[in-house]
């Protein structure tokens, strides 16, 4: 758990960071977004003390971090940077192994979790012993992840994880990012200016601007009960997809038609949101499917463009005016 | 191909010496190296540290680069005396700049992702520096390595001017005595270790990254292996130590007479006559080999021990001028002969202290002297024509020309051009044969000797004959080269052994076959 109290930063006389206060509980991703220079790296790497605060405090599990020495601090966090950062002279396995070798692992339990982490992260072992610049871009990222999690540190910081990838590897890397197990436990806390990145990694998301907190709060708040017209105005172009995004077809259960009985069906599961359906159903139309339905405790509902549309209509009427 | 067997035969008769300068020479290119990497290195990461102080260092250390060579080492005589330790410190100054700017530049190069990472992961700044920066910097340091490695190697020549050693000796001592064999004997060698050490470290700078980690440690064995050359211990030891010029130590009339004709076994040192009387005057050397004439034995209260066995030449100063010259302009010999018989040593002597050490202009000198002496007459117009003047590079060369410039000028209508500086005889006399020059001050025995070099017996029959010498090199120049030897001017300016006035008296030295006496029984 992660938690800042009043934290500032200031360079000569301008506030990079004034006075900003929230915390990430354990197992929980918070994303810091918004627009370069509004002061969201600055207030990641005053957590690891790469930066130290003018003024606040900061405490992670419980203990101030002023409290320890920054080597020891940093060694319990892990830290993902937007180039990489690998090392060039290290091969792949002895970039993975910094962090042990610091905290003085043994040998083989180096080389277990080395490997271990190859293929958690779907590198080939073979992988091991070139150097980082043999590696492509998202290999390069994937490894980089590795070496931050190689020695198992319940927080994990993460500064543009993907900021240096084109945007299909980008995509593809989060998916991978989101299935890994390891990264479920963790208390994450990332920074990006990627909105759809941070809508769908962040369990909350922390809007900055001007080194100040605008908001802070899950994706479904941000949208639809923005604080301020910042709030909007930054979302604006992406806002539909978000929000159908950000809503589930249980969510609508109540609002659906019931479905009849039928033969050649499609089911979709109802946890899932209403962008990834509405796809889904788009791909199908072109196959000749026809009849698409989610069915949850006996229940079944009809599933097409229109009916979605009327109950996501519905639905953001009810939340944003009730 | 009569040249490159002559050369081949010098070498290998020289070998013995040929290897211990260039070992010498090796030694100091280290040494020099390996104190320059000990301060470089630490200097550059420093100011990567310190931002602000980077602009300093760099400047300093780039201004010590552009101080001329032979004058930084002449900087570090009042300091640290003569040999090896002004040498050292010298070279070291020089290897400065392109050490501690490629460590600088090679460290602040390095990826700020990377030592951002470095820092994130827990690795303090020691194990930052150690593990990332240096081993990424360490191509553009190795390369400013190379760098400073091909510059000392050239510059450590220089170092036979303070009586370092190295191959420098062999290069003056050739250029002194008009001896291309010697000088390529140097030269050759010095060059070669340029490219070999040049090509080696190019080797180190571009192995993998990976096999750079055992090369640092290797590296620093190499070099200081390479340092220890130099220390090996000298083979003669006496407990006088003479100091020699280059010139003096390669001339039959010089150092090898002194082993053959006197059997004097003393230590010696190759050093330059800039620093040589003063080395004496300080107690760093006990004999040296110096001029008769010269005004720093007035300065610095030094004896000349006398030729009892009359192994030195006789060198009557004389100009020599080209008969064409002499025929065009008629007026031009009378003028020249003025001087003739006007000077002997002991007013000679008088006035190189006057311009050596009382550091007076020559012009002044020479014209105070032909006040006088009632010669001077004030200017002509000069419009005849121009006569060009050289001269090598010593006080009293610079006085004569002087004193001729100012009697052309006041007894006839010529224009005088004087080239001053010249280096040594080679220099001189190639551009007095090549139309360079048309006159030049000159000597008998470094006509006889550096010039015509006839058989040893020609020369050992007229050795002791200052008359018939004058004779052999006039007749001679007239008739291989078209050039004239005028009137001489009166003064010796031979070759002699030197010791300081208290330490002669004490030893009871007062000719070279009793300095032999004392060390041999010593």
């Amino acid at each position: 758990m992660i938690q800042l109290e009043h934290v500032s930063k200031a360079y000569n006389n301008t506030k990079a960071v004034d006075g900003i206060s929230f915390s990430v509980k354990e197992g929980e991703t918070v994303v810091l977004l918004g627009t370069s220079g509004c002061g969201k790296t600055t207030t990641l790497r005053m957590i690891n003390r790469l930066t130290e605060p003018t003024a606040g405090k900061i405490v992670i599990n419980g203990q101030n971090i002023e409290e320890q020495p920054a080597e020891q601090l940093r060694r319990g966090i892990g830290y993902v940077l937007q180039h990489h950062g690998l090392f060039p002279h290290y091969t792949i396995a002895e970039n993975i192994a910094i962090v042990p070798n610091l905290l003085k692992w043994n040998k083989d339990k180096i080389e277990k979790r080395t490997h271990e982490l190859l293929e958690e992260l779907q590198l080939p072992v073979s992988f091991a012993h070139l150097y980082p610049a043999q590696l492509s871009g998202g290999q390069q990222q994937r490894v980089g992840l590795a070496r931050a999690l190689a020695a198992n540190p319940p927080v994990l910081l993460m500064d543009e994880p993907l900021g240096a990838l084109d945007p299909v590897t980008r995509a593809g890397i989060r998916r991978e990012f989101t299935q890994l197990d390891e990264l479920k436990k963790k208390t994450i806390l990332m920074v990006t200016h990627d909105v759809q990145e941070a809508f769908e990694l962040g369990d909350r998301i922390c809007l900055m601007d001007k080194g100040k907190i605008v908001q802070i709060g899950t994706a479904t708040e941000l949208l639809f009960k923005p604080a301020t017209g910042f709030v909007s105005s930054f979302l604006k172009e992406q806002r539909f997809q978000l929000e159908l995004e950000s809503i589930l077809i249980e969510d609508i259960w109540t609002l659906l038609p019931k479905a009849n009985d039928g033969i050649d069906e499609i089911v979709f599961s109802s946890g899932r949101n209403l962008w990834e359906v509405l796809e889904a159903i788009s791909s199908h139309v072109t196959t000749g499917a026809q009849r698409f339905v989610s069915i949850e405790k006996d229940e079944k509902k009809q599933i097409d463009a229109t009916s979605l549309m009327a109950g996501y209509t519905q639905y953001k009427n009810s939340i944003t005016h009730g | 191909m009569d040249e490159q067997q002559n050369l081949w035969s010098f070498m290998l008769q020289q070998s013995d010496k040929l290897l211990e300068q260039t070992l010498a020479h090796i030694g100091l290119t280290f040494i020099s190296l390996l104190l320059s990497i000990l301060i470089g290195v630490p200097a550059g990461i420093w100011i990567s540290r310190k931002k602000q102080f980077s602009g300093a260092v760099l400047g300093l250390a780039g201004i010590l680069q552009t101080i001329p060579s032979i004058a930084l080492l002449g900087f570090m005589i009042p300091l640290l005396g003569i040999g090896a330790k002004p040498a050292i410190v010298a070279l070291m100054l020089y290897a400065f700049l392109p050490i501690i700017r490629n460590t600088y530049t090679g460290i602040i190069g390095v990826n700020a992702a990377v030592t951002d990472a470095a820092k994130g992961m827990g690795m303090s700044s020691v194990q930052v520096l150690f593990k990332v920066e240096l081993p990424l910097a360490m191509p553009v340091i190795l390369a400013g390595i190379r760098t400073a490695t091909v510059i000392n190697v050239g510059v450590a020549t220089l170092a036979a001017y303070i009586a370092a050693g190295g191959l420098g000796e062999f290069i003056f001592g050739g250029i002194a005595l008009n001896n291309t064999n010697m000088i390529l004997a140097g030269a050759i060698p010095a060059a070669l270790l340029a490219i070999f050490f040049d090509f080696l470290l190019a080797k180190v700078q571009h192995l993998n990254i990976k096999k750079t980690r055992s090369a640092l440690i290797i590296f620093p064995v190499i070099l200081i292996v390479l340092s220890s050359f130099y220390l090996l211990p000298s083979a003669i030891s006496s407990k006088m130590l003479a100091g020699f010029t280059p010139e003096f130590m390669g001339r039959s009339d010089g150092y090898l007479g002194l082993k053959n004709k006197y059997g004097l076994k003393i230590r010696t040192v190759v050093i330059s006559d800039a620093v040589m009387y003063k080395a004496a005057y300080e107690k760093q050397l006990d004999v040296i080999s110096g001029y008769s004439t010269d005004g720093r034995l007035k300065a610095y209260d030094l004896i000349v021990l006398q030729d009892d066995k009359t192994i030195f030449p006789p060198y009557y100063a004389a100009p020599i001028a080209r008969q064409e010259v002499l025929q065009k302009y008629p007026e031009l010999e009378p003028t020249l002969n003025l001087l003739s018989g006007r000077i002997n040593d002991s007013i000679m002597t008088e006035l190189n202290y006057r311009v050596d050490y009382l550091k007076q202009s020559p012009e002044k000198v020479a014209k105070d002297f032909l006040t006088g002496q009632k010669l001077y007459k004030n200017p002509r117009n000069g419009n005849k024509g121009v006569i060009r003047m050289g001269s090598k590079i010593f006080g009293e060369q610079y006085i004569l020309l002087q004193m001729y410039a100012i009697l052309l000028k006041g007894y006839t209508d010529l224009a005088v051009e004087t080239k001053t500086g010249l280096g040594g005889t080679k220099i001189c006399f190639d551009a007095l044969t090549n139309n360079q020059i048309d006159l030049y001050p000159e000597y008998t025995g470094t006509g006889l000797l550096v010039i015509l070099q006839p058989d040893s017996k020609t020369v050992e029959k007229m050795m002791g004959d200052k008359d018939r010498v004058y004779t052999f090199v006039q007749q001679q120049f007239i008739k291989r080269y078209g050039i004239k030897w005028l009137k001489p001017i009166g003064f010796n300016n031979a070759y002699a052994l030197m010791m300081r006035r208290k330490q002669a008296q004490e030893l009871k030295i007062q000719t070279i076959s009793q300095l032999k006496m004392f060390i041999d029984n010593n």
